[in-house]
């Protein structure tokens, strides 16, 4: 790959706040696994330049209208250091009451082997970290990594791409169906007194007809300042199933940015579900292509802030081809003065000729000075389709709330019955039960921690 | 023993209630019957504790507490129950749960061992079957798609359950249906007892035939402007309110 001199805008873009984020890399780079493979060195380089040409997004970038990295910016982060301190956990989150299971375990978005484990996985399915695979399986990375996620309009994939280093790869084999999630836990501890940013790299491949489940867990703990900077890349291949499920659970002193890419192939379904509870500021950008005929995706969520968090969700669902299906319901619970984006894009490309798009986001707020911006986009350039939206923003029902109040069951308790029912709509888009369980008691708890 | 005393209350700025003076005994059955907008609605609220209905003047004393001074769910914890003229929907919250989340509650306050999952269903079987009502109706959410009817059968499969010490039933027997009447009615004399007492607020003597009362009143123009024994309501169906100074036509 030969490295092209490319002149950017920075309309949207503050170039200034570039060299601090990019400064650490310097006596980083050469340490970095992979270093070996001229591909990786080249995407290294291109995020590098893309992000100290045009820097952070600013409010003036149409995609980041309502969130504002100001406050990122302000921050001089430093790399993680090498994480093999004790962390500050004692049990690890799991969708599994057992707890036995595959796993790969991150922190500070490094691999931590002694914490993760391959056990029971079928022959063929390779589970590692991105380190590992840098340096043993360069050429199934080398296929897919930098493929999805663009950095050219994207800032923050520049500056993943500039680190990248590690995260979780996962390759189901063709026809494979996988009895168990698997489950991934990134832990956020950072260092006292400094801010620590890391950039995990995900890259997931379905392959024709296979079948899985995989459960991200983001928590944090600790009080120093992080910034998890997530790209994903998801490979869905020809009638294949992936079912991805997200719980973003770090401490108020968490920067969250995630970009998630995925295409999928003919007859094949991506379902993703996140759940925002954690952090200062997140943003959550799922972009899931229709790449052909007849392919499903489900993209979910709920998002529940309060404080003064900042949670964003942006989607774009991109109909490639015809006979696609999406669906796409959020449901947000927005307390105190948190605030709450979403952004929510259909396109639907003109030769995606019957294709069937849904998308609802439902806001409840809390308090007065709660607030949401909602943007739901249709851009539809084929006629025979069918695509309907929706966002509204409410607050609880105090009629309910009497009623409930009036049969004995407390305030608090009554308000929690009735939030829990307004996300129902969204938690009920969680096909795997035992996982829609477990995200039931993250809701629980988040519920109860208001008391 | 309750007792409502010179009771004013305003909503949204206008005077509803105007002196009301009303006691009830344990054991007693109250009829209160009035022309619409006299603000019988209006004194179950002020009763059962809703928000925006201001107290001007005058007391409500429950067993000797300050009821006005309690949270609503507190005055239920108490025994006051208020079966809704409009019952409300609550979208996403089953009536099972919903129905077990307030007996415990209650029983909790009371100091009474909160029941499991089954000791919860086994009770809920037995009233729901005396108030003929389906198992359907249980695991759908509180109220939603209900009939006028249906609705009006929760409202006393409620009560039911909850076993209040003082039920206020604002027109439970508007809405249904002949047979359903009897079967509401059965259901809340079934609750009769010399402990509980009951206000029943409604529009037709012909629910006075089932539950019979010990005293009916007239509330009119927000205050109780005559009271006696259950004849009073045959005397009510016959002439209506005009006796009583109200312009029916306002
Ligand atoms: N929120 C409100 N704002 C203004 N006026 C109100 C409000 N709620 C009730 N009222 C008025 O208070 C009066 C009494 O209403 P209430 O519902 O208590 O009557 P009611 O005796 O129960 O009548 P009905 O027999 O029709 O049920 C009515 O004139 C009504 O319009
Ligand atoms: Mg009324």
């Amino acid at each position: 790959m030969a490295t092209m001199t490319t002149t950017y805008s920075t309309r949207g873009a503050d170039p200034a706040t570039a060299p601090a984020f990019l400064a650490p890399l310097d006596h980083l780079r050469s340490g970095l696994p992979g270093a070996a493979l001229s591909w990786v060195r080249d995407l290294r380089e291109q995020g590098r330049e893309r992000f100290a040409a045009v820097g952070l997004p600013t409010v003036r970038n149409e995609s980041w209208r309502y969130t504002n990295l100001r406050d990122l910016g302000k921050l001089t982060f430093q790399p993680a250091v090498t994480a093999d301190s004790d962390a500050c956990f004692d049990v690890l989150p799991t969708v599994r009451p057992e707890g036995h299971g595959p796993r790969l375990v991150f922190v500070d978005g490094r691999f931590r082997a002694e914490l993760s484990s391959t056990e029971g996985l079928p022959a063929g399915v390779e589970l590692l970290s991105l380190a590992t695979a840098l340096t043993d399986h360069g050429d199934l990375v080398g296929d897919h990594i930098g493929r999805l996620a663009a950095a050219d309009d994207r800032p923050l994939v520049a500056l993943n791409s500039a680190y990248l280093a590690d995260g979780p790869v996962l390759r189901i084999p063709r026809g494979v169906a996988l009895a168990q999630p698997i489950e991934l836990v990134f832990v956020s501890v950072g260092a006292e007194g400094r801010a620590t940013s890391f950039h995990p790299r995900t890259l997931i491949v379905a392959e024709a007809g296979s079948r899985a489940v995989v459960v991200e867990h983001h928590v944090g703990c600790g009080t120093g300042t992080t910034l998890a900077n997530h790209v994903a890349e998801i490979f869905v291949g020809e009638g294949a199933t992936l079912h991805h499920y997200k719980a973003q659970r770090e401490g108020g002193a968490a920067f969250h940015l995630s970009h998630t890419a995925a295409t999928v192939a003919k007859d094949g379904c991506y379902d993703n579900f996140i759940l925002t509870l954690g952090g200062r500021l997140s943003r959550n950008e799922v972009v899931s292509t229709l790449a052909g005929t007849d392919a499903r995706t489900h993209v979910s969520g709920g998002y529940m802030v309060r404080g003064n968090q900042h949670a964003d969700t942006t989607t774009l669902i991109d109909h490639a081809q015809p006979n696609g299906t999406s669906r796409e319901v959020y449901k947000g619970v927005i307390d105190d003065t948190a605030r709450a984006v979403f952004q929510g894009k259909i396109i639907v490309r003109p030769q995606a000729q019957k294709t069937d798009g849904h998308q609802l986001n439902r806001a409840l707020l809390l308090s007065d000075t709660a607030e949401i911006d909602a943007k739901p986009e249709l851009e539809i350039h084929a006629d025979d389709v069918k695509c309907s939206h929706g966002c509204t923003a409410g607050e609880l029902d105090d009629n309910a709330l009497f009623y409930l109040r009036a049969r004995g069951i407390d305030q608090e308790t009554a308000r929690g019955l009735l939030i829990g029912a307004f996300l129902a709509e969204a938690m009920e888009e969680i096909a795997e039960e035992p996982i829609r369980e477990a995200f039931h008691s993250l809701v629980a708890g988040w519920l109860e921690e208001k008391r | 023993m309750i007792e409502i005393k010179n009771l004013h209350a305003k909503v949204d700025g206008k005077d509803i209630l105007k002196g009301v003076d009303l006691t009830i005994r344990p054991g007693e059955v109250h009829a209160i019957m009035g022309p619409n907008g006299a603000g019988k609605s209006t004194l179950s609220y002020v009763l059962a504790g809703r928000d925006g209905y201001e107290v001007t003047k005058g007391s409500v004393t429950y067993y000797g507490k300050d009821l006005l001074a309690l949270e609503p769910e507190e005055r239920a914890a108490a025994g006051v129950f208020l079966a809704f003229q409009y019952p409300v929907e609550i979208p996403g919250v089953a009536n099972t749960t919903f129905l077990k989340t307030a007996l415990n509650a209650i029983r909790k306050h009371r100091g009474e061992k909160e029941l499991d999952a089954m000791q919860f269903l086994k009770l809920l079987r037995e009233k729901t079957k005396a108030l003929g009502m389906s198992d359907e109706m249980l695991k759908r959410a509180v109220n939603v798609g209900f009939s006028g009817g249906e609705k009006k059968r929760n409202e006393t499969l409620q009560m039911a359950v909850l076993e209040p010490k003082f039920a206020v039933l604002d027109e439970t027997d508007s809405g249904l249906d002949i047979d359903a009447l009897k079967i509401v009615a059965e259901g809340v004399n079934a609750l009769r007892s010399p402990e509980r007492s009951m206000l029943v607020i409604t529009h037709y003597q012909r629910l006075l035939d089932y539950i019979v009362p010990d005293h009916v009143h007239v509330l009119a123009a927000g205050r109780i402007v005559k009271s006696g024994g259950k004849e009073l309501a045959l005397e009510l169906e016959k002439n209506g309110y005009r006796d009583f100074g109200v312009n029916e036509a306002a």
